[in-house]
């Protein structure tokens, strides 16, 4: 359908986002392939030299490194299911008529518009600190010990603060797909005698298939590179309790200005991030075409 | 009695929602009340604090600290330089996926989508030598440069699912007529994904705003945004909770009420097309 | 007059119609961290500004950690983007030994840089040449409450033992009234809890590496400090000590809520304010606590401003960085905000002044402790580096911060001490040879 000549003025047209992403994407790269075989510290200059895989035998045997993974797995994991199993719940909720629809909706979706410093900043202080925190007061108003939020379950800590900053985005999505779902299919469901469970099952969640794809996809994208609200909250302790795989990075080329070794990191994280954008991109994509 | 039982009904669900709403935003709204206290009060229980007396004592502070009015200005001018520079770049890119789609296009797509998942850390220092040598450091251009980059993919995605919507006859109709390929473009194609691009914008600009790993890294003094005043709240000497309320408040309270005053708009555009 | 001027910023920030007026004069960028100190100064720029109209400073305003990153990166790649750094006494002899510094030799005669506290300017100086000017300068003490003292029936000493002041920190806890007998830093980072660990293990007779840079953590001495650490902390001290900085410990000290607490002598003129501190009439000072071995659990620390070599405003960040450390600028917080406000532990004739010794109660104890510290020799045993609550070579932050996690975990009770103390053994053994020091 598509002429010879539309289709070189599409190319014209794609290209500058390519090219630049491209060279966005491969600049950096390539400086930081060649960096991560170097002996680079920026405190030591004049010293580079090159060292083979020394940056990624070391990076790479760190324990640092097991727990960072499984902490973002967990990390992203975690939040991928409060997130969605809460928005459905929310969806759900909200798509049932009620008084105040508009305001409601407007307190849902704030969370999304705060900065991750500043709502990582307030659960920390004005709620999680074990002393002066709104949880410590309540649990002390219960006549209970107050909990240390952070040194106790770190991870948890983090994954709920996200989870909170994330919520509104899944919600508000999966609610505009439940707002466009046929009517008279459900109604016809009723009709014949459908349990309210199995309607959803069977006529709702499929219908919200591609929704919740799409809220996976574009969250993952985000979570993968968490890191303002480890950095501001538990530095990714205690011990590595709470160190992902970007903050793992962060310590070893920013904090020991290793660039080197910070650098054999990131390629890493870069090889893994692709495994995990190859494999949404296999579940989604085939979700996508529908 | 149908209808006495559809308000009972009405009645529960709004007491519920009415319930979610309010813990959900509950953070942000403590957060406001405790920068109109003062720090001694702030720490209190919270009967305590409802109770306190209320000033502007913390606001007159963080004016007095810091000029927010610049960084205010900064963040402005990165968040709308940079949407308005990905959308120039991003609209042609996806017209061209939405309505010549070739064989490679879903590839060029999911390929955009993955840059976004490099992590930044572990680039940091490149970019740092790269903008130090063309001398980008502390520049709102260099900033906006980043930005761009960073939500390109988001944005083509975005307006590629809303272009994809626009039925092909009409462009048909539109060709048969005569019209140009820029004619199609500027009076057929741009009045009917006014929506969509409407809907990016305000994505991409809250994304822009809220950025907090670049705009730190890359700036000082001049082009630091509202991420950087708020760097220099976090854990203070002595009480501080009034003090970072009432500047936490004042870099997100903007972005706020543009998302408020848009949500309809916004709410569309999050879907990425996922609802048809 | 500041608002005007903050108007005019607000107008220069919007459009270049001020590019006129700035034309003859010089902006330099000021990186600091963001303690009470610094933040004065930012409000006494007045009279810098009537003093030096030529010269406008622009202030960058950062949290300790975030500053020190930024500002090494800056200086280690030349990015040019600060005129004048606030640095610690770590950084100071490892820039200024690779040339990273102005040096401030030139300074005038009234500077009088002959004033500087030996010790303070010690730590500052590389082969005979000055890198940076000390805007403070602290140690470490014991701050404790009087009231909860007299209560307990107890009287701390002006020199007491760790044996004491674990006694005394059980006397003074008191969980169901929230007040806990000591805070100490448990928050994870080389100039958090590794400050004051590090101080701590040398009053224990241990240290990081011996002759040849072996690490020393399988060692009983340090064995003993962490246990007792973790006892004081886990019996006596706060809820969830493992996040607590110098920072949360001040709020929590501030608020009444802890008997004791150990650290910087900058502290003293905070918990002392009666607008700030609810306890401020209450506070008694001591010395940090020994063993016995000859050595106290104090540590050395100053905040200096440093010149970064390379920076086009030299001249202009040279004159600030004069007018930021002077006798001046001290006589000007006193007339402004009072003496016990000044900046303290720089040079000796603050000390000289009865003026200040009379406003600053810790006065006295601020600079014992400070000519108690010995960079040089800090531990029991000889070592191969300087620094007492650091080890000044360019590894320790990485180590340190690393370290002090492990540590950190075991305060938080997810590891033990043993495991703490073996997992930061095998980390910096590891982490001294990829460095070379290890052959």
């Amino acid at each position: 359908m598509a002429t010879k000549a539309s289709r070189a003025a599409a190319r014209v047209m794609i290209s500058p986002a390519v090219l630049l992403l491209l060279g966005w994407m491969i600049v950096p790269l390539a400086l930081t392939l060649y960096f991560s075989f170097l002996r680079y510290n920026l405190l030591m200059p004049g010293m580079e030299e090159f060292t083979g895989w020394d940056n990624y035998s070391y990076f790479l045997s760190d324990p640092a490194f097991t727990a960072a993974l499984t902490n973002t797995l967990l990390l992203v994991g975690g939040v991928l299911l409060i997130t969605t199993v809460g928005g459905v719940l929310l969806g759900l909720l909200l798509d049932q008529p009620f008084w105040g629809q508009g305001i409601v909706r407007i307190l849902v979706i704030a969370p999304f518009f705060v900065m991750p410093t500043v709502s990582a900043l307030v659960w920390k202080n004005m709620f999680m600190n074990p002393v002066n925190g709104l949880f410590a007061h309540a649990f002390k108003a219960l006549g209970l010990a107050p909990y240390d939020f952070l040194s106790q379950a770190p991870l948890l800590s983090i994954i709920g603060i996200v989870s909170w900053q994330w919520l509104p985005f899944a919600t508000l999505i999966l609610l505009t797909a439940l707002q466009s779902l046929d009517q008279d299919q459900l109604e016809a469901a009723e009709m014949d005698g459908a349990s309210a469970l199995s309607r959803f099952w069977y006529i709702m969640l499929p219908h919200l298939a591609r929704s919740i794809t799409v809220v996976i996809l574009i969250q993952t994208i985000f979570l993968l590179s968490v890191f303002a609200e480890i950095l501001v909250t538990t530095n990714g302790g205690p011990g590595t309790a709470s160190t992902n795989l970007t903050y793992l990075i962060y310590m070893q080329s920013l904090l020991q200005f290793d660039v080197g070794m910070g650098s054999a990191g990131g390629v890493v994280a870069i090889i893994l991030a692709n495994i995990v954008a190859i494999f949404l991109m296999r579940m989604i994509g085939k979700n996508l075409e529908a | 009695m149908a209808r006495a039982v559809t308000n009972r009904r009405k009645l529960i669900v709004t007491v519920a929602a009415w319930a979610v709403g309010i813990a959900i935003f509950f953070p942000i709204l403590w957060t406001v009340i405790l920068s109109f206290k003062s720090e001694g009060d702030a720490i209190k229980t919270p009967l305590e604090v409802l109770s306190s007396a209320w000033t502007f004592e913390s606001y007159a502070t963080v004016q007095e600290r810091s000029n927010y009015v610049r960084h205010f200005w900064n963040s402005v001018v990165i968040s709308l330089g940079s949407t308005l520079l990905g959308l120039i770049i991003a609209i042609p890119a996806a017209w061209a996926m939405a309505f010549v789609p070739g064989k490679q296009t879903k590839n060029v797509l999911m390929w955009m989508l993955s840059t976004k998942m490099l992590p930044p850390v572990g680039v940091l220092v490149p970019i740092y030598l790269i903008f130090r040598d063309v001398g980008l450091l502390d520049t709102k251009t260099g900033l906006v440069i980043v930005l761009t980059l960073i939500n390109l993919p988001i944005i083509v995605w975005m307006l590629y699912t809303y272009f994809k919507e626009i039925p092909g006859e009409i462009l048909e109709a539109a060709r048969m007529d005569g019209a140009s390929l820029r004619n199609e473009l500027i009076h057929v194609l741009t009045p009917m994904a006014v929506p969509g691009i409407a809907s990016t914008v305000l994505l991409n600009i809250i994304l822009a705003w809220n950025e907090a790993f670049w705009t730190l890294n890359l700036t000082a003094a001049k082009a630091a945004p509202l991420t950087a005043f708020i760097a220099s709240y976090s854990s203070p000497e002595g009480l501080f909770y009034a003090k970072l309320s009432a500047a936490s408040t004042m870099a997100i309270a903007p972005i706020l009420i543009m998302g408020w005053f848009s949500q309809k708009q916004l709410v569309r555009g999050l879907t990425f097309g996922a609802v048809k | 007059m500041t608002l005007s001027f903050r108007a005019l910023m607000g107008a220069c920030a919007m459009g270049a119609l001020c590019t006129a007026a700035a034309a003859q004069s010089t902006t330099i960028t000021v990186a600091t961290v963001n303690n009470g100190d610094m933040i004065r100064m930012q409000g006494l720029m007045d009279a810098f500004n009537e003093a030096h109209p030529d010269i406008t400073v622009e202030w960058v305003t950062l949290e300790e950690n975030v500053l020190r990153q930024r500002v090494t990166q800056d200086v280690a790649t030349k990015g040019g983007q600060f005129d004048v750094m606030t640095i610690g006494t770590y950084e100071v002899p490892i820039w200024g030994e690779r040339g990273w510094l102005v040096s401030l030799d030139d300074l005038p005669e009234s500077y009088d840089v002959d004033d500087i506290l030996p010790a303070i300017r010690g730590g500052l100086t590389v082969d005979g040449s000055l890198y940076a000017a000390p805007f403070y300068g602290e140690s470490s003490m014991v701050m404790y409450r009087r009231d909860l003292m007299e209560a307990a029936g107890m009287e701390m000493p002006d020199a007491p033992t760790w044996e004491f002041i674990k006694e005394a920190a059980a006397a003074m806890t008191d969980k169901g009234n929230e007040v806990y007998g000591i805070c100490l830093r448990g928050k994870a980072g080389w100039g958090e809890n590794m400050a004051f660990l590090s101080a701590m293990a040398n009053s224990y007779g241990a240290r990081w590496f011996d002759m040849d840079w072996k690490p020393q953590f399988d060692s009983e001495e340090w064995k003993a400090t962490l246990t007792d650490y973790l006892e004081l902390m886990n019996e006596y001290g706060p809820p969830g000590a493992s996040s607590n900085g110098f920072n949360e410990n001040l709020a929590l000290f501030q608020s009444g809520k802890c008997g004791m607490w150990i650290d910087a002598t900058v502290a003293a003129s905070f918990v002392t304010n009666p607008d700030e501190s609810t306890v401020a009439d209450q506070v008694g000072f001591a010395l940090a606590p020994d063993n016995g071995l000859g050595k106290r659990g104090n540590w050395l620390w100053a905040w200096n401003l440093g010149i970064p070599a390379g920076t086009q405003n030299e001249e202009a960040a040279k004159t600030f960085v004069e007018w930021a450390t002077s006798k001046e600028y001290t006589a000007l917080v006193a007339e402004k905000e009072g003496w016990a406000n000044v900046p303290p532990g720089t040079r000796q004739s603050l000390y000289d002044n009865q003026e200040y010794l009379d406003a600053a109660p810790f006065a006295q104890m601020t600079l014992e402790s400070i000519n108690a510290a010995d960079p040089q020799n800090p531990t029991v045993d000889d070592v191969p580096y300087v620094g007492v609550q650091f080890v000044a070579i360019p590894e320790f932050q990485g180590i340190g911060t690393a370290v002090g996690q492990q540590f950190s975990a075991a305060l938080a009770g997810q590891v033990s001490a043993e495991q703490a103390l073996s997992m930061a053994q095998q980390l910096t053994e590891r982490e001294m040879t990829r460095a070379g020091y290890i052959k």
